[in-house]
């Protein structure tokens, strides 16, 4: 039995210790917004927060999130999520969208702790995202468009 | 994807498409569903099955808006789309043709996708056949959504008429309002869309003149995008149905190999697994979940039959093709007498190129959701051509076509893999289903080493080129050999797209060179390889485009020509193929100093009827890696009818090509593919990406696509900067192999 503390909710599970978190997400719970792209943190499609940090969920044993806050897309908010997203949808950031909760997260995470980034802070902080359309110009373009917004 | 099939399946269609007369004979057939409010709907070419070479013409085809506009006393307008969404914006496209003629307000447009129907959501383009590729989905629906639109309009007038009591021709609409100044009534789509339904359909209606639009050619933003901005857009992964298992299938280690034996004792013992069966494509573990499937799958034990299979590495199939090479292929393009030019040139110049295998890789990994019952056979899935799906789901579960549904669901990327002609995500789908009796609804999940190892290559090509120049520089002779596997050989889309031997998707790009050289040849060895392939963005451009591109830049190089100056003058028949150039040139600043490190190169290339032309710049550091730092971008396609997106498609291709050129190959060793994953099959990431300017030249002609055209050109250009950077010319891809690295 494994103890999650997910999206402000306590869920019991009985699910194998050593589980990626992501398929626990996904199948045992039903949250379908957080993405499986590769299974071996490589792509960052699975990106979740956890305490705020994110991290790839495909590669995260649900073990290891017990006693963690874990955030999905499905329950992001606060003033950096709300930009980004505005902004994403502002630019038309997204193609096939496959990979953008992933961005997102990724995205909303960097500007939490970084409300200025420079290009090369949206580099190191982005480049574990992968995505095969290559909406990379937008990405970029919407999160200094994010940062802007954070400060209005 | 696709490449061609309107050049030579439905000739007389791709042309006739966009220009249509509006006002030729339709044949409308109002059916409203009560209380549905409005549906419109056309009945198009008649019949199913295999591609026809000589299909109806558009033209002379019924258009039925039912089928495509449905309005809802809610006053929201749902536009079915034909083509699938997987991130090149049909929804937002096709939906913009049917708002504009509508004239509905953007606000109230939705889009879902059409249901299989040959019939009536056919690809104008290819017959009595529904699929998206080739570039093609705005360019065949141009007319035809315009044409529901306006039907839909239409009706929508006549029912406001008849409820005011006052004529159709005073009535007007803007902005999804229906208006009649003289009585000063006035009502929303969605309060007339009942009374609407009943009415008798026009039998033909009058489009707009282009000089009146107000969403074509303007910023109409993507419907897709909040959806997918908030994890709430559902992908074939995301589909649940109650009780639903999951399957991953245990398919062979090397390509034409079959099953001999396995044993399932470990599998069946990981918790959560309930069935393990044996399938046409090798071993399905079915589980309660992704997880416990992939576990069992991973404690299968089997024994493949590899006496069939291919065993041989990329290294011998190469050495192969460049064998084959010396002998004189298949003559796919033959002007003038160009070996009598060749032996009086007064220079030869001879290179060739070497392309590997590549995978597609869409971010969401292949998948298809199968609902099998005794007379029924639902499926779920990023369904590229519907009608092949549809065939193979019919075929496979031994069901009546009108008992199985295939509804499509929003993909992530495909680039041309989810466009099989052997169905392999449905096949296996409708497979497992079968082997556990339909017992409850399965999904079969591709993991990325499935995708990566599964085959479906853009193929590996060899090319030989060689050019015989005069005392002044010209070109007078060329000869382009051409060395690889056939997409289309085998499949159903052969009759269609091989004539006289050559498979059209081999040569395009090539046997369409444009430039005016008065001694031209082209020739193909069509090789016998059993590692599956498949059309890749931009199909045959993805290499022909290259080594044409990169040849040239060596030639105007070697007679000391300025490169642009070179082609233009060889262009004078190609008005479009010389704008775009002109004008990326102009924007690139190109005869000006390139910023202080970086080089530059260039490259045009037309394909699927849309004419790109590409400036790169680049930097080339002291450890050999590449930085492209910019690319500057003239697209011609026709008609823009969504003009930012259509700079997102330039973004997106440029950024596909590029990644594909620095460092993306599959490779085999004795059969097996080398690589697995993101970790060594690498994709481009945000820090190796460009900075992208996008210049769309004005134009009146029938739009085309944009979904492959803007990737070809980046390859060569970034090839010519890198020479112009460091001497060397990258003959063989990707750019890894010689030292050179993405940053």
């Amino acid at each position: 039995m494994v103890r999650l503390l997910i999206n402000g909710e306590e869920r019991q599970l009985d699910v194998a210790p050593e589980t990626p978190l992501l398929w626990v997400i996904r199948d045992e719970l039903g949250l379908t917004g957080t993405k499986f792209g590769c299974g071996i943190a490589m792509c960052g499609a699975c990106t979740v927060h956890m305490d705020g940090f994110p991290i790839r969920s495909c590669s995260t044993a649900v073990a290891d999130a017990e006693g963690s806050e874990i955030t999905t897309i499905e329950a992001v908010n606060g003033k950096a999520a709300q930009a980004v997203q505005a902004a994403w949808e502002k630019l038309d950031v997204v193609q096939c969208g496959y990979c953008q909760s992933g961005q997102v997260m990724s995205a909303i995470a960097l500007l939490s702790e970084n409300q200025k980034p420079t290009d090369e802070d949206i580099d190191a902080a982005m480049s574990g995202n992968v995505c095969r359309c290559a909406t990379y110009v937008r990405i970029r373009a919407a999160i200094h468009e994010a940062a802007e917004m954070m400060e209005t | 994807m696709l490449a061609g099939l309107k050049d030579s399946a439905v000739s007389l269609t791709a042309d006739a498409a966009p220009t249509a007369a509006p006002s030729r004979r339709q044949f409308l057939k109002a059916s409203a569903a009560a209380g549905a409010g409005l549906v419109i709907g056309v009945t198009l070419l008649p019949g199913g099955g295999k591609i026809a070479r000589a299909a109806a013409p558009a033209a002379a085809a019924p258009v039925d808006p039912n089928a495509f506009v449905r309005i809802a006393p809610d006053n929201t307008v749902t536009v079915a789309i034909k083509h699938i969404e997987f991130g090149q914006g049909t929804y937002t496209g096709l939906s913009t043709l049917v708002a504009e003629e509508l004239d509905a307000d953007w606000s109230q447009m939705r889009a879902e996708h059409a249901p299989a129907d040959a019939t009536l959501y056919n690809n104008l383009h290819w017959g009595p056949v529904q699929g998206t590729g080739g570039s093609s989905s705005i360019a065949n629906s141009y007319m035809q959504m315009r044409q529901a639109g306006a039907g839909a309009r239409a009706m929508l007038v006549m029912a406001a008429a008849e409820a005011w009591g006052v004529s159709p021709e005073e009535i007007t609409v803007a902005k999804g309002v229906v208006s009649h100044a003289g009585s000063g009534q006035s009502a929303t789509f969605g309060e007339l869309a009942e009374r609407a339904a009943a009415m008798e359909p026009p039998g033909e209606v009058t489009l707009k003149d282009p000089a009146d639009f107000t969403l074509i050619g303007k910023h109409a933003p993507r419907l897709d995008s909040r959806a997918k901005s908030r994890g709430e857009a559902i992908y074939t992964m995301d589909k649940t149905l109650p009780g639903m298992l999951t399957a991953v299938i245990a398919r062979p280690p090397i390509f034409g190999a079959t099953l001999k034996s396995f044993d399932d004792t470990a599998a069946r013992a990981v918790p959560g697994v309930t069935d393990v069966v044996a399938v046409p494509r090798g071993v399905a573990v079915v589980a309660n979940g992704f997880w416990a499937a992939s576990q069992g799958r991973d404690a299968l034990t089997i024994e493949w039959d590899e006496s069939t299979g291919e065993t041989r590495g990329s290294a011998e199939i190469m050495a192969e093709y460049k064998r084959l090479a010396d002998q004189p292929g298949t003559v796919a393009r033959n002007d003038g007498a160009v070996e009598e030019a060749f032996a009086s040139a007064a220079r030869v110049l001879e290179a060739e190129y070497e392309f590997p295998f590549l995978s597609h890789a869409p971010m969401e990994p292949l998948d298809c959701l199968v609902d099998l019952k005794a007379d029924s056979c639902d499926v779920w899935t990023g369904s590229q051509i519907p009608t092949v799906d549809h065939g193979a789901a019919v075929a496979i579960s031994g069901l009546k076509p009108e008992q199985v549904r295939v509804h499509t669901l929003l993909a992530g990327g495909s680039f041309g893999r989810r466009a099989t002609a052997n169905a392999d995500m449905v096949s296996e789908g409708v497979s497992v289903a079968k082997a556990i009796g339909g017992r409850a609804p399965v999904k079969v999940v591709w993991t990325r080493e499935d995708d990566i190892q599964g085959g479906s290559y853009r193929p590996m090509y060899f090319h030989r080129l060689r050019a015989g120049l005069d005392e002044n520089g010209n070109i007078v002779a060329w000869h382009h050999r051409i060395v690889g596997q056939s997409i289309v050989r085998d499949t159903p889309f052969a009759a269609a797209l091989i004539q006289n031997g050559i498979d059209k998707t081999s040569v395009e790009g090539a046997n369409t060179l444009p430039y005016a050289i008065p001694n031209l040849a082209v020739d193909l060895h069509t090789t016998d390889v059993k590692v599956p392939v498949l059309w890749w963005r931009a199909v045959g451009s993805t290499h022909t485009a290259y080594s044409t591109e990169a040849f040239i830049d060596e030639i105007a190089e070697a007679v000391g020509r300025d490169p642009v100056e070179y082609r233009l003058e060889m262009l004078a028949e190609h008005p479009r193929h010389a704008a775009v150039l002109k004008l990326a040139a102009e924007k690139a600043g190109w005869g000006e100093p390139a910023p202080a490190g970086r080089a530059r190169g260039i490259a045009v290339h037309e394909s699927f009827n849309s004419y790109v032309a590409e400036v790169a710049e680049v930097t080339v550091g002291d450890d050999g890696e590449i930085k492209v730092d910019k690319v500057v971008c003239a697209v011609d396609c026709g008609v823009a009818v969504n003009p930012d997106q259509i700079k997102a498609q330039m973004e997106g291709g440029i950024g596909y090509g590029l990644s594909a050129i620095l460092r993306e190959a599959v490779t085999l060793d004795g059969g097996r593919v080398e690589q697995s994953n993101f970790h060594d099959y690498t994709p481009l990431r945000i820090n190796d990406m460009p900075e992208i300017e996008v210049h769309i030249v004005p134009s009146a002609e029938a739009p085309t696509g944009v979904g492959e055209p803007g990737t070809p050109p980046i390859g060569p250009a970034v090839a010519n900067a890198v020479y112009s950077a460091t001497g060397q010319r990258i003959r063989q891809l990707p750019m890894s192999l010689h030292g050179l690295t993405g940053a």
